[in-house]
Protein backbone atom coordinates (compact mmCIF):
# COMPACT_ATOMS: atom_id res chain seq x y z
CA UNK A 1 0.00 0.00 0.00
CA UNK A 2 1.49 3.62 -0.66
CA UNK A 3 1.73 6.22 1.72
CA UNK A 4 -1.19 8.31 0.40
CA UNK A 5 -3.74 5.16 0.56
CA UNK A 6 -2.47 4.54 3.81
CA UNK A 7 -2.54 8.00 4.91
CA UNK A 8 -6.30 6.98 4.08
CA UNK A 9 -6.77 5.09 6.25
CA UNK A 10 -5.89 6.57 9.31
CA UNK A 11 -7.59 8.96 11.64
CA UNK A 12 -5.69 10.83 14.47
CA UNK A 13 -7.63 11.60 17.63
CA UNK A 14 -6.86 14.17 20.14
CA UNK A 15 -7.05 11.92 23.41
CA UNK A 16 -6.98 8.39 24.44
CA UNK A 17 -6.90 5.94 27.32
CA UNK A 18 -6.80 2.13 27.48
CA UNK A 19 -5.08 -0.73 25.35
CA UNK A 20 -4.40 -1.24 21.87
CA UNK A 21 -7.55 -3.32 20.52
CA UNK A 22 -8.87 -4.64 16.98
CA UNK A 23 -12.31 -5.04 16.06
CA UNK A 24 -14.99 -4.87 13.71
CA UNK A 25 -16.21 -1.06 13.58
CA UNK A 26 -19.82 -0.02 14.13
CA UNK A 27 -20.34 3.50 12.45
CA UNK A 28 -23.05 5.62 14.22
CA UNK A 29 -24.45 9.18 12.54
CA UNK A 30 -26.28 9.67 16.17
CA UNK A 31 -24.55 9.72 19.74
CA UNK A 32 -25.00 7.77 22.59
CA UNK A 33 -25.73 6.70 25.50
CA UNK A 34 -25.36 3.13 27.20
CA UNK A 35 -28.03 3.56 29.68
CA UNK A 36 -30.74 4.74 27.07
CA UNK A 37 -29.67 3.56 24.23
CA UNK A 38 -29.23 0.29 24.78
CA UNK A 39 -30.47 -3.32 26.15
CA UNK A 40 -28.31 -3.62 28.74
CA UNK A 41 -28.69 -7.61 28.78
CA UNK A 42 -28.15 -8.19 24.97
CA UNK A 43 -25.65 -5.31 24.27
CA UNK A 44 -28.39 -4.50 21.26
CA UNK A 45 -29.19 -0.69 20.41
CA UNK A 46 -32.57 -1.10 21.20
CA UNK A 47 -33.90 2.87 21.67
CA UNK A 48 -36.17 3.18 18.61
CA UNK A 49 -35.21 5.27 15.73
CA UNK A 50 -31.57 5.15 17.32
CA UNK A 51 -29.34 5.42 14.10
CA UNK A 52 -27.79 2.31 14.70
CA UNK A 53 -31.11 0.54 16.35
CA UNK A 54 -30.55 -3.15 15.98
CA UNK A 55 -27.18 -3.86 15.81
CA UNK A 56 -24.95 -5.25 18.64
CA UNK A 57 -22.06 -3.64 20.27
CA UNK A 58 -20.51 -6.65 21.50
CA UNK A 59 -16.82 -6.56 20.57
CA UNK A 60 -17.14 -3.84 18.24
CA UNK A 61 -15.09 -0.66 17.80
CA UNK A 62 -17.87 1.97 18.11
CA UNK A 63 -17.54 5.57 16.32
CA UNK A 64 -20.32 7.91 17.71
CA UNK A 65 -20.30 11.67 17.49
CA UNK A 66 -21.54 12.71 20.68
CA UNK A 67 -22.07 10.95 24.37
CA UNK A 68 -25.35 11.10 25.90
CA UNK A 69 -27.14 10.63 29.46
CA UNK A 70 -26.07 11.62 32.81
CA UNK A 71 -23.78 9.93 35.58
CA UNK A 72 -25.15 6.11 35.58
CA UNK A 73 -22.89 5.42 32.51
CA UNK A 74 -20.11 5.42 34.83
CA UNK A 75 -21.09 2.09 36.36
CA UNK A 76 -22.31 0.79 32.84
CA UNK A 77 -19.56 0.02 30.71
CA UNK A 78 -17.92 -2.07 33.72
CA UNK A 79 -21.97 -3.97 34.21
CA UNK A 80 -21.69 -4.79 30.38
CA UNK A 81 -18.00 -6.34 31.05
CA UNK A 82 -19.10 -8.36 33.60
CA UNK A 83 -22.32 -9.58 31.23
CA UNK A 84 -19.49 -10.41 28.59
CA UNK A 85 -21.20 -7.96 26.24
CA UNK A 86 -19.11 -5.08 26.26
CA UNK A 87 -17.50 -3.36 23.20
CA UNK A 88 -14.09 -3.43 22.20
CA UNK A 89 -13.48 0.38 21.84
CA UNK A 90 -15.46 4.00 22.15
CA UNK A 91 -14.12 6.43 19.42
CA UNK A 92 -16.11 9.64 20.52
CA UNK A 93 -16.12 12.60 18.35
CA UNK A 94 -16.96 14.27 21.29
CA UNK A 95 -17.22 12.97 24.48
CA UNK A 96 -18.15 13.71 28.50
CA UNK A 97 -16.12 13.00 31.23
CA UNK A 98 -18.49 10.49 32.32
CA UNK A 99 -17.94 8.22 29.53
CA UNK A 100 -14.29 8.49 30.20
CA UNK A 101 -14.65 7.19 33.66
CA UNK A 102 -16.94 4.53 33.08
CA UNK A 103 -14.69 3.39 30.04
CA UNK A 104 -11.51 3.74 31.99
CA UNK A 105 -12.74 1.96 34.85
CA UNK A 106 -14.20 -0.62 32.89
CA UNK A 107 -10.77 -1.40 31.17
CA UNK A 108 -12.63 -0.21 27.47
CA UNK A 109 -10.11 1.41 25.37
CA UNK A 110 -12.10 5.11 24.23
CA UNK A 111 -10.68 8.21 22.36
CA UNK A 112 -12.17 11.62 21.87
CA UNK A 113 -11.78 14.01 18.85
CA UNK A 114 -11.55 13.48 14.81
CA UNK A 115 -8.55 14.40 12.82
CA UNK A 116 -10.97 13.86 9.58
CA UNK A 117 -14.68 12.58 9.34
CA UNK A 118 -14.73 8.93 9.98
CA UNK A 119 -17.31 8.08 7.27
CA UNK A 120 -15.05 9.27 5.05
CA UNK A 121 -12.49 6.57 6.00
CA UNK A 122 -13.85 3.85 8.13
CA UNK A 123 -17.18 1.73 6.83
CA UNK A 124 -19.38 -0.45 9.06
CA UNK A 125 -18.46 -3.78 9.49
CA UNK A 126 -14.34 -2.74 8.59
CA UNK A 127 -11.67 -4.16 10.98
CA UNK A 128 -9.70 -1.34 12.52
CA UNK A 129 -6.52 -1.02 14.98
CA UNK A 130 -7.48 1.59 17.74
CA UNK A 131 -3.80 2.63 19.40
CA UNK A 132 -4.22 5.11 22.42
CA UNK A 133 -0.64 5.88 22.51
CA UNK A 134 0.12 6.94 19.15
CA UNK A 135 -3.48 8.48 19.01
CA UNK A 136 -4.65 6.71 16.09
CA UNK A 137 -7.39 4.33 14.53
CA UNK A 138 -6.35 2.96 11.29
CA UNK A 139 -8.43 0.44 9.04
CA UNK A 140 -6.88 -2.93 8.84
CA UNK A 141 -9.25 -4.69 6.63
CA UNK A 142 -12.32 -3.35 4.47
CA UNK A 143 -15.19 -5.57 5.11
CA UNK B 1 0.77 14.12 36.38
CA UNK B 2 2.51 16.47 39.14
CA UNK B 3 1.91 14.61 42.53
CA UNK B 4 2.43 15.72 46.36
CA UNK B 5 4.44 13.58 48.34
CA UNK B 6 1.25 12.23 50.04
CA UNK B 7 -0.47 11.27 46.62
CA UNK B 8 3.02 9.33 45.79
CA UNK B 9 2.54 7.28 49.11
CA UNK B 10 -0.85 6.53 48.20
CA UNK B 11 0.00 5.51 44.46
CA UNK B 12 2.92 3.42 46.58
CA UNK B 13 0.50 1.72 48.52
CA UNK B 14 1.75 3.07 51.99
CA UNK B 15 -1.81 4.03 52.87
CA UNK B 16 -3.31 0.44 51.97
CA UNK B 17 -4.67 -1.32 48.33
CA UNK B 18 -8.06 0.58 48.24
CA UNK B 19 -7.00 4.52 47.73
CA UNK B 20 -3.92 3.15 45.54
CA UNK B 21 -6.14 1.57 43.65
CA UNK B 22 -8.65 4.47 43.01
CA UNK B 23 -6.16 6.84 42.50
CA UNK B 24 -5.07 4.82 39.88
CA UNK B 25 -8.32 4.93 38.45
CA UNK B 26 -8.07 8.69 38.77
CA UNK B 27 -5.20 9.56 37.59
CA UNK B 28 -5.85 7.34 34.35
CA UNK B 29 -9.08 9.85 33.79
CA UNK B 30 -6.93 12.72 34.76
CA UNK B 31 -4.82 12.00 32.73
CA UNK B 32 -7.35 11.72 28.95
CA UNK B 33 -8.31 15.28 29.86
CA UNK B 34 -4.34 16.84 30.67
CA UNK B 35 -4.87 17.48 34.41
CA UNK B 36 -1.60 19.00 35.78
CA UNK B 37 -2.75 17.94 39.14
CA UNK B 38 -5.05 16.77 41.66
CA UNK B 39 -6.98 19.14 44.19
CA UNK B 40 -8.42 18.00 47.64
CA UNK B 41 -11.99 18.02 47.32
CA UNK B 42 -14.40 18.70 50.87
CA UNK B 43 -17.21 16.29 49.86
CA UNK B 44 -18.26 13.52 47.77
CA UNK B 45 -21.50 12.69 46.61
CA UNK B 46 -22.05 9.09 44.25
CA UNK B 47 -24.19 7.22 42.73
CA UNK B 48 -24.24 3.79 43.97
CA UNK B 49 -27.28 1.63 43.71
CA UNK B 50 -27.77 -1.81 42.39
CA UNK B 51 -29.72 -1.36 39.25
CA UNK B 52 -27.46 1.38 38.04
CA UNK B 53 -24.01 -0.45 39.22
CA UNK B 54 -25.30 -4.14 38.47
CA UNK B 55 -23.50 -7.26 39.59
CA UNK B 56 -20.13 -6.40 38.64
CA UNK B 57 -20.45 -3.53 40.53
CA UNK B 58 -21.32 -4.80 43.34
CA UNK B 59 -18.66 -7.40 43.47
CA UNK B 60 -16.33 -4.45 43.31
CA UNK B 61 -17.75 -2.85 46.12
CA UNK B 62 -17.52 -6.23 47.71
CA UNK B 63 -14.29 -6.13 46.69
CA UNK B 64 -13.14 -2.35 48.01
CA UNK B 65 -14.74 -3.49 51.44
CA UNK B 66 -12.76 -6.60 51.84
CA UNK B 67 -10.02 -4.43 51.52
CA UNK B 68 -10.57 -2.31 54.13
CA UNK B 69 -11.90 0.72 52.02
CA UNK B 70 -12.95 3.87 53.97
CA UNK B 71 -13.80 6.86 53.10
CA UNK B 72 -11.38 9.95 53.65
CA UNK B 73 -13.90 12.78 53.68
CA UNK B 74 -17.81 13.19 54.09
CA UNK B 75 -19.48 11.24 50.89
CA UNK B 76 -23.14 10.77 50.52
CA UNK B 77 -25.73 8.74 48.19
CA UNK B 78 -27.57 9.58 45.45
CA UNK B 79 -31.44 8.85 45.15
CA UNK B 80 -31.20 5.15 44.88
CA UNK B 81 -33.79 2.44 43.16
CA UNK B 82 -35.61 1.09 46.33
CA UNK B 83 -38.21 3.12 48.93
CA UNK B 84 -38.14 -0.46 51.11
CA UNK B 85 -41.52 0.72 52.31
CA UNK B 86 -43.00 0.12 48.46
CA UNK B 87 -41.15 -2.89 47.11
CA UNK B 88 -44.64 -4.93 47.67
CA UNK B 89 -46.84 -1.99 46.63
CA UNK B 90 -44.96 -1.27 43.35
CA UNK B 91 -44.36 -5.17 42.79
CA UNK B 92 -40.70 -4.69 42.41
CA UNK B 93 -38.33 -7.45 42.67
CA UNK B 94 -37.91 -8.75 46.10
CA UNK B 95 -34.51 -10.25 44.73
CA UNK B 96 -33.02 -6.99 43.75
CA UNK B 97 -34.58 -5.34 46.82
CA UNK B 98 -32.35 -7.26 48.72
CA UNK B 99 -29.36 -6.87 46.80
CA UNK B 100 -29.83 -3.11 47.47
CA UNK B 101 -30.25 -3.49 50.85
CA UNK B 102 -26.51 -5.50 50.95
CA UNK B 103 -25.50 -2.86 48.87
CA UNK B 104 -26.53 -0.13 51.58
CA UNK B 105 -24.25 -2.13 54.82
CA UNK B 106 -21.42 -2.43 51.89
CA UNK B 107 -21.29 1.62 51.42
CA UNK B 108 -22.17 2.18 55.36
CA UNK B 109 -19.36 -0.27 56.03
CA UNK B 110 -16.96 2.05 54.25
CA UNK B 111 -18.16 4.65 55.53
CA UNK B 112 -20.46 6.10 52.78
CA UNK B 113 -23.15 8.12 54.46
CA UNK B 114 -26.63 6.19 52.72
CA UNK B 115 -28.53 9.65 52.48
CA UNK B 116 -30.22 8.89 48.68
CA UNK B 117 -31.04 12.17 48.08
CA UNK B 118 -30.86 14.08 43.98
CA UNK B 119 -31.04 17.32 46.42
CA UNK B 120 -28.19 17.40 48.93
CA UNK B 121 -27.76 20.81 47.71
CA UNK B 122 -30.94 22.05 49.35
CA UNK B 123 -30.56 19.49 51.85
CA UNK B 124 -27.37 18.30 53.11
CA UNK B 125 -24.11 20.25 51.89
CA UNK B 126 -24.00 23.86 50.52
CA UNK B 127 -20.01 23.91 49.35
CA UNK B 128 -18.89 27.85 48.76
CA UNK B 129 -17.59 29.60 46.05
CA UNK B 130 -14.34 28.25 44.99
CA UNK B 131 -14.71 24.97 46.68
CA UNK B 132 -13.71 21.70 45.17
CA UNK B 133 -15.82 18.80 45.50
CA UNK B 134 -16.61 15.35 43.68
CA UNK B 135 -20.32 15.23 43.03
CA UNK B 136 -22.22 12.39 40.92
CA UNK B 137 -25.57 13.13 39.27
CA UNK B 138 -25.82 15.60 37.24
CA UNK B 139 -28.19 18.18 38.48
CA UNK B 140 -26.14 18.19 41.68
CA UNK B 141 -22.59 18.96 40.01
CA UNK B 142 -24.64 21.60 37.94
CA UNK B 143 -26.03 23.65 41.04
CA UNK B 144 -22.75 23.36 42.77
CA UNK B 145 -20.67 24.81 39.73
CA UNK B 146 -23.24 27.81 39.11
CA UNK B 147 -25.21 28.59 42.16
CA UNK B 148 -22.95 28.07 44.55
CA UNK B 149 -20.29 28.26 42.91
CA UNK B 150 -18.20 25.53 43.85
CA UNK B 151 -16.26 23.15 41.15
CA UNK B 152 -16.85 19.73 40.16
CA UNK B 153 -17.08 17.87 37.33
CA UNK B 154 -19.60 15.09 36.81
CA UNK B 155 -18.30 12.36 38.71
CA UNK B 156 -19.99 8.85 38.05
CA UNK B 157 -19.83 5.87 40.97
CA UNK B 158 -16.58 4.67 40.45
CA UNK B 159 -14.81 7.90 39.94
CA UNK B 160 -16.91 9.31 42.83
CA UNK B 161 -16.20 6.69 45.35
CA UNK B 162 -12.44 6.67 44.24
CA UNK B 163 -12.68 10.35 45.52
CA UNK B 164 -14.13 9.43 48.49
CA UNK B 165 -11.23 6.96 49.22
CA UNK B 166 -8.38 9.45 48.06
CA UNK B 167 -10.04 12.66 49.32
CA UNK B 168 -8.72 14.29 46.25
CA UNK B 169 -9.96 14.16 42.18
CA UNK B 170 -7.99 15.25 38.74
CA UNK B 171 -8.66 18.76 38.07
CA UNK B 172 -9.66 19.43 34.85
CA UNK B 173 -12.84 20.93 33.49
CA UNK B 174 -14.75 22.82 35.67
CA UNK B 175 -11.96 22.70 38.59
CA UNK B 176 -10.18 25.37 35.93
CA UNK B 177 -11.50 28.63 35.75
CA UNK B 178 -11.04 28.70 32.13
CA UNK B 179 -13.95 25.98 31.63
CA UNK B 180 -16.12 28.33 33.69
CA UNK B 181 -16.15 31.19 31.71
CA UNK B 182 -19.60 31.39 29.60
CA UNK B 183 -19.83 30.55 25.57
CA UNK B 184 -23.34 31.20 24.72
CA UNK B 185 -25.77 34.18 25.50
CA UNK B 186 -29.23 33.32 26.41
CA UNK B 187 -31.21 36.21 25.81
CA UNK B 188 -33.95 35.36 27.75
CA UNK B 189 -37.47 36.93 26.26
CA UNK B 190 -39.38 34.87 28.61
CA UNK B 191 -40.85 35.41 31.74
CA UNK B 192 -40.78 31.83 33.69
CA UNK B 193 -43.55 31.34 36.37
CA UNK B 194 -43.44 28.03 36.93
CA UNK B 195 -40.87 25.07 37.89
CA UNK B 196 -41.77 23.69 34.41
CA UNK B 197 -41.19 27.09 32.69
CA UNK B 198 -37.73 26.97 34.00
CA UNK B 199 -37.52 23.35 33.13
CA UNK B 200 -38.42 24.09 29.49
CA UNK B 201 -35.85 27.15 29.10
CA UNK B 202 -33.14 24.16 30.33
CA UNK B 203 -34.62 21.94 27.51
CA UNK B 204 -34.72 25.01 24.88
CA UNK B 205 -30.68 25.70 25.46
CA UNK B 206 -29.60 22.35 26.19
CA UNK B 207 -30.95 20.02 23.47
CA UNK B 208 -29.66 23.04 20.69
CA UNK B 209 -26.64 22.45 22.22
CA UNK B 210 -25.40 19.43 23.78
CA UNK B 211 -21.94 19.05 24.83
CA UNK B 212 -20.57 19.32 28.33
CA UNK B 213 -18.09 22.22 28.01
CA UNK B 214 -20.97 24.52 26.56
CA UNK B 215 -21.85 26.99 29.76
CA UNK B 216 -24.62 29.41 28.48
CA UNK B 217 -25.33 32.58 30.49
CA UNK B 218 -28.81 33.70 30.77
CA UNK B 219 -29.36 37.68 30.88
CA UNK B 220 -32.99 39.17 30.66
CA UNK B 221 -34.03 37.35 34.05
CA UNK B 222 -36.51 39.74 35.15
CA UNK B 223 -38.09 38.22 38.11
CA UNK B 224 -35.54 36.65 41.07
CA UNK B 225 -35.51 32.72 40.66
CA UNK B 226 -35.79 30.85 44.10
CA UNK B 227 -33.56 27.65 44.66
CA UNK B 228 -36.21 25.01 43.20
CA UNK B 229 -36.31 27.47 39.98
CA UNK B 230 -32.56 27.12 39.39
CA UNK B 231 -32.69 23.55 40.44
CA UNK B 232 -35.19 22.40 37.49
CA UNK B 233 -33.14 24.86 34.88
CA UNK B 234 -30.04 23.20 35.71
CA UNK B 235 -31.32 19.38 36.23
CA UNK B 236 -32.84 19.76 32.56
CA UNK B 237 -29.59 21.98 30.87
CA UNK B 238 -27.64 18.41 32.37
CA UNK B 239 -30.01 16.46 30.97
CA UNK B 240 -31.12 17.15 27.90
CA UNK B 241 -27.81 19.51 26.83
CA UNK B 242 -25.03 17.11 28.96
CA UNK B 243 -24.04 20.78 30.27
CA UNK B 244 -22.30 21.13 33.60
CA UNK B 245 -22.45 24.46 34.45
CA UNK B 246 -24.56 27.95 33.45
CA UNK B 247 -24.34 31.76 34.92
CA UNK B 248 -27.05 33.89 35.10
CA UNK B 249 -26.28 37.21 35.49
CA UNK B 250 -27.48 39.23 38.66
CA UNK B 251 -28.03 36.04 39.98
CA UNK B 252 -25.05 33.45 40.16
CA UNK B 253 -21.57 34.45 41.91
CA UNK B 254 -19.45 34.34 39.05
CA UNK B 255 -21.45 36.37 36.71
CA UNK B 256 -22.09 39.65 38.48
CA UNK B 257 -22.00 41.42 35.52
CA UNK B 258 -21.91 39.66 31.97
CA UNK B 259 -18.32 40.30 31.45
CA UNK B 260 -17.89 38.76 34.13
CA UNK B 261 -19.32 35.36 32.96
CA UNK B 262 -17.54 35.35 29.46
CA UNK B 263 -14.27 36.82 31.00
CA UNK B 264 -13.64 38.21 27.63
CA UNK B 265 -14.91 35.58 24.88
CA UNK B 266 -17.14 35.73 22.04
CA UNK B 267 -20.24 33.55 22.53
CA UNK B 268 -23.23 32.46 20.41
CA UNK B 269 -26.46 34.51 20.77
CA UNK B 270 -29.90 32.63 21.60
CA UNK B 271 -32.80 33.87 22.57
CA UNK B 272 -35.86 32.68 24.00
CA UNK B 273 -38.98 33.67 24.13
CA UNK B 274 -42.48 32.97 26.27
CA UNK B 275 -43.43 31.89 22.67
CA UNK B 276 -40.72 29.22 22.59
CA UNK B 277 -41.93 27.91 25.83
CA UNK B 278 -45.92 27.81 24.70
CA UNK B 279 -44.80 25.96 21.59
CA UNK B 280 -42.51 23.54 23.64
CA UNK B 281 -45.72 22.29 26.01
CA UNK B 282 -47.40 22.33 22.74
CA UNK B 283 -44.94 19.77 21.09
CA UNK B 284 -45.79 17.03 23.14
CA UNK B 285 -48.17 14.23 21.91
CA UNK B 286 -50.57 13.17 24.10
CA UNK B 287 -52.43 10.80 22.40
CA UNK B 288 -56.24 9.81 23.04
CA UNK B 289 -55.57 12.35 25.78
CA UNK B 290 -55.90 10.06 28.83
CA UNK B 291 -53.31 10.16 31.33
CA UNK B 292 -53.32 7.48 34.19
CA UNK B 293 -49.91 8.54 35.53
CA UNK B 294 -48.41 12.13 36.99
CA UNK B 295 -44.89 11.97 38.61
CA UNK B 296 -43.22 14.66 40.66
CA UNK B 297 -39.78 13.72 40.63
CA UNK B 298 -36.36 14.25 39.29
CA UNK B 299 -34.70 15.98 41.29
CA UNK B 300 -36.87 15.02 44.37
CA UNK B 301 -39.50 17.60 46.00
CA UNK B 302 -37.93 20.20 48.08
CA UNK B 303 -40.18 21.02 51.37
CA UNK B 304 -41.23 24.19 49.42
CA UNK B 305 -42.66 21.85 46.25
CA UNK B 306 -44.07 19.27 48.96
CA UNK B 307 -46.37 22.27 50.57
CA UNK B 308 -47.01 23.37 47.25
CA UNK B 309 -48.59 20.06 46.02
CA UNK B 310 -50.12 19.60 49.32
CA UNK B 311 -52.25 22.80 49.19
CA UNK B 312 -53.15 21.81 45.73
CA UNK B 313 -54.24 18.69 46.72
CA UNK B 314 -55.93 19.72 49.53
CA UNK B 315 -59.60 17.79 49.85
CA UNK B 316 -59.34 16.35 46.37
CA UNK B 317 -58.97 13.22 44.99
CA UNK B 318 -56.90 12.15 42.63
CA UNK B 319 -59.14 9.98 39.73
CA UNK B 320 -59.79 6.11 40.91
CA UNK B 321 -57.00 4.40 38.12
CA UNK B 322 -54.78 7.49 37.94
CA UNK B 323 -51.44 7.13 40.01
CA UNK B 324 -49.91 10.21 41.77
CA UNK B 325 -46.24 9.87 42.83
CA UNK B 326 -44.02 11.94 44.42
CA UNK B 327 -40.39 11.58 45.29
CA UNK B 328 -38.23 13.34 47.75
CA UNK B 329 -35.86 12.40 50.48
CA UNK B 330 -36.10 11.06 53.90
CA UNK B 331 -35.56 14.32 55.82
CA UNK B 332 -38.07 16.37 53.84
CA UNK B 333 -40.52 13.48 53.82
CA UNK B 334 -40.34 13.62 57.90
CA UNK B 335 -40.66 17.25 57.63
CA UNK B 336 -43.66 17.29 55.07
CA UNK B 337 -45.04 14.38 57.86
CA UNK B 338 -45.09 16.75 60.55
CA UNK B 339 -46.15 19.71 58.98
CA UNK B 340 -49.10 18.24 57.71
CA UNK B 341 -47.87 18.11 53.95
CA UNK B 342 -48.07 14.52 53.71
CA UNK B 343 -51.40 13.76 55.04
CA UNK B 344 -53.14 16.05 52.38
CA UNK B 345 -50.41 14.99 49.73
CA UNK B 346 -51.51 11.05 50.99
CA UNK B 347 -55.29 11.57 51.66
CA UNK B 348 -55.88 13.06 47.84
CA UNK B 349 -54.39 9.68 47.26
CA UNK B 350 -50.46 10.31 46.10
CA UNK B 351 -47.79 7.88 46.71
CA UNK B 352 -44.78 10.09 48.00
CA UNK B 353 -41.70 7.76 48.13
CA UNK B 354 -38.61 8.83 49.87
CA UNK B 355 -34.82 8.49 49.06
CA UNK B 356 -35.58 7.32 45.43
CA UNK B 357 -36.70 9.09 41.77
CA UNK B 358 -38.87 7.53 39.90
CA UNK B 359 -36.48 7.22 36.66
CA UNK B 360 -34.19 4.81 38.20
CA UNK B 361 -36.81 3.11 40.37
CA UNK B 362 -36.11 -0.81 39.80
CA UNK B 363 -38.28 -2.94 37.00
CA UNK B 364 -39.46 0.58 36.01
CA UNK B 365 -40.24 -0.49 32.61
CA UNK B 366 -41.87 -3.71 34.12
CA UNK B 367 -43.96 -1.75 35.51
CA UNK B 368 -45.07 0.49 32.97
CA UNK B 369 -46.33 -2.24 31.14
CA UNK B 370 -47.77 -4.38 34.58
CA UNK B 371 -49.68 -0.82 35.22
CA UNK B 372 -50.62 0.15 31.65
CA UNK B 373 -48.81 3.68 32.01
CA UNK B 374 -48.09 5.50 28.69
CA UNK B 375 -48.73 8.62 28.83
CA UNK B 376 -46.57 10.33 31.71
CA UNK B 377 -47.83 13.36 32.81
CA UNK B 378 -44.76 15.44 35.19
CA UNK B 379 -43.56 18.89 35.69
CA UNK B 380 -39.79 17.93 35.21
CA UNK B 381 -38.08 18.39 32.10
CA UNK B 382 -35.56 16.49 33.23
CA UNK B 383 -37.87 13.56 33.55
CA UNK B 384 -39.22 13.72 30.42
CA UNK B 385 -36.15 13.96 28.82
CA UNK B 386 -34.63 10.56 30.72
CA UNK B 387 -38.00 8.87 30.99
CA UNK B 388 -38.38 8.46 27.17
CA UNK B 389 -36.00 5.49 27.32
CA UNK B 390 -38.51 3.34 29.07
CA UNK B 391 -41.22 3.70 26.48
CA UNK B 392 -43.12 6.15 28.87
CA UNK B 393 -44.83 8.95 26.69
CA UNK B 394 -43.89 11.61 28.60
CA UNK B 395 -45.54 15.52 28.35
CA UNK B 396 -44.22 18.00 30.29
CA UNK B 397 -46.94 20.56 31.97
CA UNK B 398 -46.87 23.26 34.81
CA UNK B 399 -47.51 22.06 38.07
CA UNK B 400 -51.00 22.91 38.82
CA UNK B 401 -51.99 21.60 35.28
CA UNK B 402 -50.39 18.31 36.43
CA UNK B 403 -52.35 18.13 39.53
CA UNK B 404 -55.63 18.73 37.53
CA UNK B 405 -54.42 15.86 35.35
CA UNK B 406 -54.28 13.54 38.54
CA UNK B 407 -57.49 14.67 39.31
CA UNK B 408 -59.14 14.24 36.00
CA UNK B 409 -57.16 11.59 34.35
CA UNK B 410 -57.25 13.78 31.01
CA UNK B 411 -54.54 15.82 29.39
CA UNK B 412 -55.35 17.82 27.10
CA UNK B 413 -53.26 20.32 24.18
CA UNK B 414 -52.79 23.88 25.50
Amino acid sequence: MSAENREAEIIEVERAAGKVVEGVALMSTEGFSPRYDLDRWTGEISRPGHAVEGENIKDKVLFFPTAKGGIAAGWAFHDLKTKGIAPKALVFGVTNPVMVQGAVFAGITITEGWSRDPFEVVRNGDTVRVDPSNKRVEVLRRE
Amino acid sequence: MQLTREEERMLGGALGEAPRQALELQLEVGEFFGAERLVPVSNVHMMGDVEVMGDGGLEFMRRMAELGARCAVNTTTNARCFDFDYVERLNQDAGMAEKERGLISLLQRMGVMTADTCINYQSLYQPHLGEHVAWGDTGTVIYANSVLGARSNFESGPVAFAAALTGRTPAYGFHLDERRRGNILVQLEAAPKNLADWGAIGKLVGENHQDYFAVPVFVGVEESPTADDLKHLGASLASHGSMGMFHMVGVTPEARTVEDAFGGGRPRVVTVTDEDVEDLYAGYNTGDGSANLVVFSGPQLSLYELKTLSELLEGKKVREGTTLIVTTNRGNKCAGEKLGYLRKIEEAGGLVLEGVCFYILDSIARLRVENGWGNLVTNSAKLANIIAAHKFNPILRRTEECVEVALTGRVERP
